[in-house]
C-alpha cells in the first residue's frame, strides 16, 4: 500500500513535471529569434503573403491561445502537424524513437561491457601496471567528447580500415519485412540474421562512440565500489573459507558493488539519449536526434515540441524505473 | 570464470568478428549509384510548405518531377513539358504548348490537363504555396487540345522564368485528386528522370530509373541518395567507397581528394555579400563607400577559400542576363581612408557599427567576416561581429531589423536580375535592406517591363547606380565543389542542384 502511494504520488509529480516541460518548450521557442514564416518567405513575397502563411500555420494567434490549442490537441492525441514534413507529429516522433531507443540500448550495452571488464580487471589485478593502464585509458575515455570518438571512429573504421558503416541504420538496397520500427530486435525475431548483422555493422560505430565515455565512468564507479567492498568483513569471512579471488569478486563483492552503478546507469541512459542527437548527426543515423537538429534548423515548432516532450516523458519515466528498481533491490528500501 | 589474458583475448576477437559480420558492401555494382547528398528531404510535393522554397533540395526534386520548362546545365530555358510558350501580342495572355507522348511514372498519360490544373492549383492560396503571389498573375485557364491557355490579371516579364524556378514542377492531376495530399506524400509520382522506389525519412531515397522518360532512360538504373548532413561524415563517406558522389565538401579536402578522385568544381548561381542597412553611420555614403573598396575580395577567395570563388561587384554573376562586366568595385584601401577622413574618422578615430554574420551556414562565412574587420580596421572601420543562426537573420530581414551590416548568400539559379538584385534591393521587398526612396524609383518600373532588351538594360543601370553609391556590398559567386569516384562523369549544374541523371559512366 505504501508503495502504491509513493507510486502515485511518483506518477502525479511526473505529470506535473511534463507540462512544466511542455510550457517552457512552448513559449521558449515562440520568444527566442528564429521564425518559421520568414525562413519560407519567397522573395517578392507581400505583407498579405506573409499574413497569409503565418494565418495558415496558426502563427497569428496569442502564444497563450496557441497554447491551448496545442494543449487540447495533445489530450486528444494530436501533436499537431509539422511545418517542414506535412506529417503528424505523433508518427514522425513515435516513428524514429526506436532507432534511437536502439542506438541508446546498445551503446549501453557496449558501456557496461568496456566498463564492467574494465572494473572487473582492474580489481583482480589491483596495485599492478595493468590497473594503472585501465585508470589512464578510463581518463582518456572521459576527457575526449563523444562527437569526437564519433569522427575518429570514422576516420579509423570507416575510412583507413573500413569494416563498418559510417552513415545510415540499413543498407537502401535490402528489402525490410520489418512491421515495426525496432528493426534490430525484430530481425532477431524473424531469425533474419543478414539484416541484423547489416544493422549492428551500421549501429556499431554510432553506439560505440557514445559507449566510450560512458564505460569510463562506469568501470571507475564500479571499480571503486568492488574495492570498497573487498574490504568487508564477509569479504575477509570468504577468503578464510577458502574462495578463490575470481570467485569472492565475481560472487560475493559484485553483487553489493553493483548498486551504485545500477542506478548511475539508469541516469546516465537518460544523458545517453541526449547525446544521440550529436552523434546520430554525424553518422546519418535515422534517429530522434537527427531529427531534432533539422527541427530545429527550420524552426519547425511543432516537431520540435513533439520531440521534447518525448525527451521529457523518456527522462521521467527512467528516472521512475531506476527508482523502483533500486528501491526492489535494496533490502534497505524494500522493507522500510 | 576466470579473468585472465586468454578470456580477454577471447572477448575481444568475439567483439572483431561481430563486426566483420556487418561488413559493408562495398562490391556493388556502378548499376546502384549511390551519392551522399548534403541535405535531408522533408517533404514530397516540390510545390508547398518550406521545402519549396529551399534552393539545395531542388535537385531531388527535380529527379522525380518535370518542371513547366526545362533548365539546362548553364541556366538557359529548354523545352521540357511545355514544347513552346510566350504571350499573345497584347500580353493580356500566355499560350503554351504541352509535350505529347509522355506518361507519369504510374504509367497514365500526361496531358494538357495536368499543366493547367499544376497552375491553378499554385494560384491558389489555400494550397499554401509559398510563390502564390508569382502564379496568382494568371487565371481561368483553358484547355484546348495540347494548348494550355491563360488570362493575365498582372503582366510578369518573369512568369516563364518561374517555370523552372521554385515550385514550377507539373503534379498529375488525377493521381494526386485520387490519393490526396498524404497519399502523394507516401507514394509520389511525377513524370521525372528517375521513380521513387524507397523512402527513408531523415535516411535516404532510392530511385530507379524511368524507362519511359521522355528525354532517353538515364543511364543509371538505380540511384540512392543518402542524406549525409555532416561535411566531413561526406568526405569519409566518398573516401571509404561507400558513396560513389558528393558534393559540398571543404575546399582543403576538394583538393586533397581530387587527385584520386574525380572533382568538379564549378560557380553556381550563390553569392555571398554583405547587406547595408540605411541605418545609423551606413546612413553617410563616405562610410559605405569606403567599407566597399577596403575589402580585397580576390585575396579572401585565395587565401581563405583556396582560390574557389569568382570575385563580384554586382549581384549579377557572370552567368546573369544583367551581368555587366564594366562595373568595378576595386580594392583601394587609400581611396578608402581618403572618403573616411572626409567624414572625421580614421586609424586613430575609427567609425564603428556592428556587422552580423552566420558561422559555418556557409563555407568559411565567419571566416571571411573575421577577415574582413581586419581589412576596416586598416582603414579606421572598427566592426563588432555578431554571430547568429540563419533562422535569426531571415526573422531580423523581414522585420527590416538588420544591424548596419550583415553577411549572407543569395542564390538566383534563373538568372534574372528581378530574383538577384531586385528582390534584394528593391525597398518594399520583405527581403531588401537598404529600403531608400531613390533605389525604389529606380526600380519600380523595371517589374512589369515588357520590352526585354529596355527591362535588361535597366537592371545594369540599377545595378551600376546601387554600385556607386555602395548600397550594398557584393564579394563573390560560390563554387560548388563535387567529388565522383573514378568512372563517373557528372555534368554540373549551375543552379547548384546535383541531378543523377546527368551523370554518366566515364
Amino acid at each position: 500500500m505504501i508503495v502504491l502511494r509513493a507510486l502515485l504520488s511518483r506518477l502525479v509529480m511526473t505529470a506535473i513535471t511534463l507540462f512544466g516541460v511542455a510550457v517552457i518548450v512552448f513559449v521558449t521557442i515562440r520568444v527566442v529569434p528564429g521564425n518559421p514564416i520568414a525562413m519560407m518567405l519567397p522573395p517578392g513575397a507581400t505583407p498579405e503573403d506573409v499574413a497569409n502563411l503565418t494565418a495558415l500555420y496558426g502563427l497569428d494567434k496569442t502564444i497563450a491561445e496557441q497554447f491551448l490549442i496545442w494543449g487540447q490537441g495533445v489530450l486528444a492525441g494530436d501533436f499537431g502537424t509539422s511545418i517542414t514534413t506535412r506529417q503528424p507529429v505523433l508518427d514522425l516522433v513515435l516513428g524514429r524513437l526506436p532507432a534511437t531507443l536502439e542506438l541508446s540500448i546498445m551503446a549501453l550495452v557496449m558501456a557496461m561491457l568496456i566498463g564492467g571488464v574494465a572494473a572487473l580487471t582492474g580489481t583482480r589485478l589491483r596495485g599492478t601496471r595493468t590497473e594503472g593502464g585501465i585508470d589512464i585509458a578510463n581518463g582518456m575515455a572521459l576527457s575526449v567528447p563523444d562527437f569526437l570518438w564519433g569522427l575518429i571512429l570514422i576516420l579509423l573504421f570507416g575510412v583507413l580500415a573500413p569494416i563498418f558503416h559510417i552513415s545510415g541504420r540499413i543498407t537502401p538496397s535490402l528489402d525490410l519485412p520489418f512491421v515495426t520500427n525496432f528493426y534490430l530486435f525484430e530481425s532477431l525475431l524473424r531469425l533474419r540474421f543478414d539484416l541484423w548483422a547489416d544493422i549492428v555493422s551500421h549501429m556499431f560505430l554510432p553506439a560505440l562512440a557514445l559507449a566510450i565515455p560512458l564505460s569510463a565512468i562506469i568501470g571507475q564507479l564500479l571499480k571503486q565500489s568492488l574495492k570498497e567492498t573487498m574490504h568487508l568483513d564477509y569479504i575477509t569471512l570468504a577468503r578464510t573459507k577458502g574462495y578463490g579471488e575470481n570467485h569472492i569478486i565475481l560472487r560475493e563483492a559484485l553483487r553489493n558493488a553493483i548498486l551504485p552503478t545500477l542506478t548511475l546507469v539508469g541516469v546516465q541512459f537518460t544523458f545517453l539519449i541526449g547525446g544521440t542527437v550529436i552523434i546520430e548527426r554525424l553518422f546519418s543515423y535515422e534517429g530522434l536526434g537527427n531529427m531534432a537538429i533539422d527541427a530545429v534548423i527550420n524552426r519547425d515548432l511543432p516537431l520540435i515540441q513533439g520531440i521534447v516532450i518525448l525527451f521529457a516523458v523518456i527522462f521521467t519515466g527512467v528516472n521512475l524505473i531506476v527508482d523502483l528498481t533500486y528501491a526492489l533491490l535494496n533490502p534497505r528500501l524494500r522493507h522500510a | 570464470m576466470n579473468l585472465n589474458r586468454r578470456s580477454l583475448l577471447q572477448l575481444s576477437a568475439a567483439t572483431a568478428a561481430l563486426g566483420l559480420t556487418g561488413l559493408p558492401l562495398r562490391a556493388q555494382g556502378i548499376e546502384e549509384l549511390v551519392i551522399a547528398y548534403n541535405v535531408n528531404l522533408p517533404s514530397w510535393d516540390p510545390t508547398v510548405g518550406p521545402s519549396a522554397v529551399n534552393p539545395t533540395i531542388q535537385g531531388i526534386y527535380q529527379s522525380v518531377f518535370d518542371q513547366f520548362i526545362l533548365q539546362q546545365p548553364d541556366l538557359k530555358p529548354a523545352p521540357g513539358l511545355l514544347t513552346e510558350w510566350g504571350w499573345n501580342e497584347d500580353r493580356t495572355k500566355v499560350i503554351m504548348k504541352v509535350r505529347e507522348g509522355v506518361t507519369w511514372h504510374d504509367g497514365s498519360p500526361f496531358t494538357a490537363e495536368d499543366v493547367a490544373w499544376s497552375l491553378a492549383r499554385a494560384a491558389d492560396p489555400a494550397t499554401g504555396n509559398p510563390i502564390n503571389f508569382v502564379w496568382s498573375t494568371l487565371a481561368n485557364f483553358a484547355v484546348e487540345g495540347n494548348t494550355v491557355t491563360a488570362d493575365v490579371k498582372q503582366f510578369d516579364p518573369t512568369i516563364f522564368k518561374w517555370m523552372y524556378f521554385l515550385t514550377g514542377y507539373v503534379l498529375p492531376k488525377a493521381y494526386f485528386e485520387k490519393v490526396g495530399p498524404e497519399g502523394f506524400e507516401a507514394a509520389p509520382i511525377g513524370t521525372g528522370p528517375y521513380m521513387v522506389e524507397k523512402f527513408e525519412r531523415n535516411a535516404f531515397v532510392r530511385l530507379k530509373a524511368n524507362p519511359n522518360y521522355w528525354g532517353g532512360k538515364p543511364e543509371f538504373e538505380t540511384v540512392t541518395l543518402k542524406f549525409v548532413t555532416d561535411a566531413a561524415a561526406r568526405v569519409a563517406e566518398v573516401e571509404s567507397g561507400s558513396s560513389h558522389v558528393t558534393l559540398e565538401v571543404p575546399y582543403e579536402e576538394y583538393d586533397r581528394l581530387k587527385a584520386t578522385l574525380s572533382g568538379t568544381a564549378t560557380p553556381v548561381s550563390d553569392i555571398g555579400m554583405i547587406f547595408l542597412n540605411d541605418i545609423d553611420v551606413m546612413l553617410d555614403p563616405n562610410v559605405r563607400k569606403a567599407a566597399a573598396l577596403a575589402i580585397d575580395k580576390q585575396a579572401i577567395i585565395d587565401r581563405l577559400l583556396s582560390g574557389y570563388g569568382v570575385a563580384i561587384d554586382t549581384l549579377e554573376t557572370p552567368d546573369y542576363e544583367a551581368y555587366d562586366p564594366s562595373i568595378k568595385v576595386g580594392y583601394d584601401p587609400e581611396q578608402a581612408k581618403a572618403l573616411l577622413a572626409a567624414s572625421g574618422f580614421g586609424p586613430d578615430n575609427p567609425v564603428k557599427f556592428k556587422i552580423q554574420t552566420t558561422k559555418g551556414f556557409k563555407p568559411k562565412d565567419y571566416e571571411m567576416v573575421q577577415a574582413i574587420v581586419g581589412l576596416w580596421r586598416k582603414v579606421g572601420i572598427e566592426a563588432e561581429i555578431e554571430v547568429y543562426e540563419i533562422a535569426k537573420h531571415y526573422e531580423l530581414r523581414a522585420a527590416d531589423q538588420l544591424a548596419p551590416a550583415a553577411f549572407y548568400n543569395w542564390g538566383n539559379s534563373v538568372a534574372d536580375p528581378t530574383t538577384s538584385t531586385g528582390f534584394a534591393m528593391f525597398g518594399p521587398s520583405p527581403h531588401s535592406v537598404w529600403d531608400s526612396a531613390d533605389l525604389v524609383e529606380k526600380i519600380a518600373p523595371l517589374w512589369g517591363e515588357a520590352d526585354e532588351a529596355k527591362r535588361i538594360q535597366g537592371w545594369k543601370d540599377v545595378s551600376r547606380y546601387i554600385a556607386e553609391n555602395a548600397y550594398v556590398i557584393p564579394l563573390l559567386q560560390y563554387v560548388q565543389p563535387v567529388l565522383a569516384a573514378p568512372g563517373v562523369v557528372v555534368t554540373p549544374h549551375r543552379s547548384g542542384a546535383l541531378l543523377p541523371h546527368l551523370m554518366k559512366r566515364a
